[in-house]
């Protein structure tokens, strides 16, 4: 487990201090923190690194899970799927088995922090324990166009506690309680982010019949239509016609997700004939990610619908000239033409991609530019650092805050 | 002359959104007279911080979405060059915002026509600062430089920029300290002549130490 002084080679010793001193100042605040799992997934990842990190830094802060059947998952699941705007059917049943689990955590889960920070919807009805403590709910989700039926059930909920936090601008909507912004990051000592030996970088390349002698084009995401996988073989279809190239398309497994099994199948299918087309599902394998993307030439994300878009924050971090879709949270992290190039369309992302393997110098500043821009805006520390602030903010309601 | 030893703060900022949102040129404009201060500080120091070392984009988010959004290149133009350092106040500063965007609108009356589309609104945001004792202090020249090389740029953006807008100081923090303890009037004079917003951070602490290291000479 990486302790915080690993972080300050990074962003520098001053901004570990920064991050003691507002840990000081909720020493005498406990801390809950709960969510729906303690392993797998996005959220239990990023808890897995703050939470000891927090208490290095001797902030009071416990990590809770809630308890559910397969039946509440499910229906957490379709909820999930809901508020992120798919069309998913959801029934009487599907609330009532959302409340009855709720009622069984509301009744039985030790509530004992002066805040109490829950994360997403799965435990969102534990509100009803409230009792003279702050109450944090954190949005994981891209709810710009949810479900109403299911948004307005979870509202009903989180228009109880003080705060909110979300993600993007576009993710948030009008609620009564306060609404904090707040990017998501990703950990730069991490399988996934750390510098890795060359050697492992060749391994990879060996393992998955990759030729050093052509460029990289890679797409690390799971097998999603919303991803746009097909898309992105029209796009190296276009670019290939002029730069003898390769194409990366790895992502997540996906054999207990059928949609996926689907679209992993077509994706083969259009990849059949050229054998400069890698097609690999690569599951929870973390330092191959890091390796396919170290030696990537560009990296692409052309996703027609996307939350933060954290495989292009690992992409940049890694100085890669990155290719991808204004779509989500992606313009916030690529400035067009400063630290990569936004498109709109196949033949835009074909044309980006032949400039940037035209045009090595550019490529290079490109990703110089987004490693700045994440190392000022998108690692963990900086996420570390927002959320004491949320905590401290609980306790006063001006906008300028002298804590001296 | 009082000698006291000039206390280093530092400033953090959360983001807390509004709910306000504007999809046409006069709708910002309206917008803008109405936010909270600390959302005019928002959008017009932000870039300040999110980008450090490269300043890529107009310096104010109101230029960047009239520009990447509306495709107001004229307006955005206008809005990117208004001279910030100028301006006493953040009423002020809004004053001359919200003027510049309804001036363009009157002359160019296509302009009032454009929408963005959903989910490419502009979002008033506001910025809530916590402000802290970053335990650092100065005595001399000597050790104000040594505070300088050391401290995040949060401290030195606090100092220089939010104590002066947003707390009503009438000159940064450096100068006032510089003038008043140490008597170094032609140092504190050269710092408050600088245009902080034409510097990036990093940019903006080695001008800083180069200046402070001149008058060690």
């Amino acid at each position: 487990m990486n302790k915080l002084q690993d972080y300050s080679d990074i962003v520098g010793a001053y901004t570990i201090d920064e991050l003691k001193i507002l840990a000081e100042m909720l020493q005498r605040r406990p801390i809950q923190t709960i969510n729906s799992t303690a392993v797998g997934g996005g959220v239990a990842e990023i808890l897995n690194r703050m939470v000891p990190l927090l208490k290095e830094m001797g902030v009071n802060i416990r990590w809770d899970v809630i308890k559910g059947g397969m039946d509440f998952f499910d229906v957490t699941e379709k909820f999930h799927n809901a508020l992120h705007g798919e069309r998913v059917e959801v029934t009487g049943r599907d609330y009532e088995v959302f409340l009855e689990t709720s009622k069984r955590n509301i009744e039985e889960m030790e509530i004992s922090g002066d805040i109490v920070f829950i994360h997403d919807p799965q435990p969102v009805a534990l509100i009803k324990r409230r009792s003279g403590n702050k109450w944090i709910w954190r949005c994981h989700i891209d709810v710009s166009l949810p479900h109403e039926g299911v948004w307005n059930f979870v509202k009903g909920f989180v228009k109880d506690y003080d705060a909110s936090v979300f993600s993007a601008p576009d993710f948030s909507h009008p609620l009564t309680i306060r609404q904090f912004l707040i990017a998501p990051s990703i950990d730069p000592l991490s399988d996934k982010n750390k510098d890795i030996p060359q050697e492992t970088i060749d391994q990879t390349l060996i393992k998955y019949n990759l030729n050093t002698d052509k460029p990289i084009i890679t797409q690390i995401s799971r097998f999603d239509r919303l991803k746009d996988p097909l898309g992105v073989i029209e796009a190296y279809k276009l670019v290939k016609k002029y730069i003898d190239c390769q194409l990366v398309l790895a992502g997540g497994t996906a054999i207990d997700d059928p949609e996926g099994m689907k679209v992993y199948e077509e994706v083969q299918n259009r990849a059949s004939g050229d054998s400069d087309i890698h097609v690999i599902i690569m599951p929870h394998n973390d330092i191959e990610v890091n390796a396919l993307q170290r030696a990537s030439n560009v990296i692409v994300q052309k996703s027609l619908k996307e939350g933060f878009g954290l495989t292009v924050t690992e992409a940049l971090w890694k100085e890669k000239p990155v290719v991808a879709s204004a779509v989500g949270g992606i313009p916030l992290q690529v400035k067009h033409k400063f630290s990569g190039l936004l498109c709109y369309s196949v033949e835009g992302a074909a044309f980006n991609i032949k400039q940037l393997l035209n045009n090595k110098e550019y490529a290079s500043q490109l990703g110089k530019n987004g490693k700045e821009h994440v190392k000022n805006n998108y690692l963990l520390t900086r996420h570390l650092k927002d959320y004491m602030l949320v905590f401290l903010s609980l306790y006063y309601n001006k906008d300028i805050i002298n804590l001296d | 002359m009082k000698e006291e030893p000039f206390r280093f703060y530092s400033r953090l900022n959360l983001s807390e959104l509004t709910g306000i949102r504007a999809a046409t040129l006069l709708q910002l404009a309206k917008c803008i007279k109405q936010a909270p201060d600390s959302c005019i500080y928002h959008h017009t120091h932000r870039y300040l911080q999110i980008h450090q070392h490269i300043c890529p984009e107009p310096p104010n988010d109101f230029a960047y979405w009239v520009s990447t959004i509306m495709k107001e290149e004229e307006l955005a133009e206008k809005l990117t060059s208004i001279d910030v350092i100028r301006f006493p106040s953040i009423s002020e500063l809004r004053k001359t915002v919200a003027q510049v965007i309804t001036d363009y609108v009157s002359g160019n009356p296509k302009a009032k026509f454009k929408f963005a589309k959903q989910n490419q609104e502009f979002h008033f945001i506001k910025s809530v600062s916590f402000i802290f004792f970053a335990k650092q202090e100065a005595y001399d020249l000597k050790s104000f430089l040594g505070a300088l090389q050391k401290v995040t740029i949060s401290s030195i953006y606090f100092h220089m920029f939010e104590s002066k807008i947003r707390l009503g100081k009438e000159s940064n923090d450096f100068s006032f300290w510089l003038a008043e303890s140490l008597g170094e009037d032609e140092l504190a004079h050269r710092i408050s002549s600088l245009d902080p917003y034409a510097f990036t951070m990093e940019g903006l602490r080695f001008k800083l130490i180069a200046l402070v290291k001149n008058s060690l000479k």
